[in-house]
């Protein structure tokens, strides 16, 4: 599903970093600093790798020796981020459908009514996003990603800006999206709790290395 | 005082539509620089900037003379336009409105070029994750959210066209009904015995429209602001 093997200087910091999953939730584990969030980007097409490949579902979206890179737009993966970066121009209906306008797919109501209730976010539809709470924004930014029709989703530590009773009300949300959505994802967070929650297996992060790969046992 | 006459209208008239004809001109322009010097990064990238606000500081006469030997009939760009395409500047309108687009680009940029700076880079990168390519990112995001700052800087080009003398009466001259300006109809009017009454009509005409200008580009800024923090 997803196989990466990167390098990437980043000024002091050096990343190198290889694995491979066919996971359906691989949870990138470290401590702030350790790489995460710019493997993340490169995987999302958003950082170029100096060397190194990255497949997802079968189709190399990089390769420098070959020098094949894939441009983000193009990677049909979705992303949601830790700050959600809902437009504010837009409402949230219009957020939602952001993704399906871009990449011209047909209409598809019933999809978009099955997620809509999955993050319970239809009494929102009107608002613009400057008018939502931290949680209500980080679902938005959930469904819009997902009604992309993303291969793969990421997800940067999506309950990072949030506080402890808000992160108790999305958990419950990303549970349910691992189980019925259908797309594989990467969950990145520094909180192993909400990995064994969520994650199928674990890649660990520290320095810019993965130190070790494997089922949730190995955050023990 | 007495009513505005028909030679003043002619030259408020005329005033208007150089204005509109300069601004509508130089948007699209300064769309495609604003973005340039706030999202690129080039060689030479100072110098443009310089040039761009070159006629700002430079004395207007200069501008006006400049303009004068380069889209002049006998210039290297203007006898070619006026050969090849038959556009001349020269002594028309027209050249009012190049002299005027000209002189106020600096400040028609400048607010453009603001307000796509102050967009958050990293919604333009949700966007393409979404499967915008970058024309899209562009007309979907980056444009509408400086839109307020678009209109500001067209409200502020316009109010600096509007009121334009040095460049526009250098290079096109002040002929009634032509290229006579408001600007240039007050210059002629305080120059004549009687002409006291006329000119402070069309001085209070043009304070007028600069003052609600530069309230509306204020306005516009206002929106643009609100615009950013989604409310």
């Amino acid at each position: 599903m997803l196989r990466v093997d990167i390098e990437k200087q980043l000024g002091e910091f050096s990343l190198h970093a290889a694995f491979s999953s066919e996971g359906r939730a691989i949870g990138l584990f470290g401590a702030s600093g350790a790489g995460k969030t710019s493997l993340v980007n490169m995987i999302a097409g958003l950082l170029r790798p100096d060397r190194g490949t990255i497949v997802i579902d079968g189709e190399t979206v990089d390769d420098t020796a070959a020098g094949i890179h894939v441009p983000a737009w193009r990677r049909r993966i979705g992303y949601v981020f830790q700050d959600a970066r809902l437009f504010p121009h837009l409402n949230v209906a219009q957020n939602l459908d952001y993704g399906r306008r871009m990449n011209r797919l047909p209409s598809d109501p019933v999809q978009q009514k099955r997620i809509i209730d999955l993050l319970d976010i239809g009494a929102l539809l009107d608002r613009r996003p400057g008018k939502l709470s931290g949680g209500e924004r980080q679902r938005v930014a959930l469904g819009r990603a997902l009604l992309s029709k993303p291969r793969l989703l990421l997800l940067d530590e999506p309950l990072g800006a949030l506080d402890e009773g808000r992160k108790l009300e999305i958990l419950p949300y990303l549970v349910r999206l691992r189980d019925e959505a259908n797309v594989p994802m990467v969950y990145v967070s520094h909180d192993a709790a909400e990995l064994r929650q969520l994650a199928t297996q674990i890649v660990m992060l520290k320095q810019g290395r993965v130190t070790s790969f494997g089922g949730v046992k190995v955050l023990t | 005082m007495s009513e505005i006459s028909p030679a003043e209208w002619t030259a408020i008239l005329l005033s208007l539509r150089v204005a509109v004809i300069a601004t509508l001109v130089a948007t699209p322009f300064g769309i495609a620089l604003a973005w340039l010097l706030a999202r690129r990064d080039f060689w030479g990238k100072s110098l443009l900037d310089a040039v761009v606000h070159l006629p700002l500081v430079l004395p207007p006469v200069v501008t006006g003379y400049l303009l004068l030997l380069t889209f002049g009939r006998r210039g290297l760009v203007g006898g070619f336009l006026a050969d090849h395409l038959g556009i001349v500047f020269a002594f028309r309108w027209t050249g009012a409105a190049l002299a005027c687009g000209v002189m106020s680009f600096p400040l028609l940029v400048r607010p453009m070029r603001l307000s796509i700076e102050a967009i958050d880079r990293r919604l333009e990168q949700a966007a393409e994750t979404l499967g915008a390519a970058p024309w899209k990112v562009f007309f979907t995001v980056t444009l509408p959210l400086a839109l307020p700052g678009v209109l500001a800087g067209m409200v502020l080009g316009f109010a600096k066209a509007i009121g334009e003398f040095g460049a526009t009466i250098t290079f096109v001259s002040n002929i009634p009904g032509e290229t006579q300006t408001i600007s240039s109809a007050i210059y002629s009017l305080i120059q004549t015995p009687d002409g006291d009454a006329a000119a402070g009509r069309l001085v209070i005409v043009s304070t007028v429209l600069a003052l609600g200008a530069l309230i509306a580009a204020e306005w516009f800024a206002r929106r643009a602001t609100a615009r950013l923090h989604g409310n």
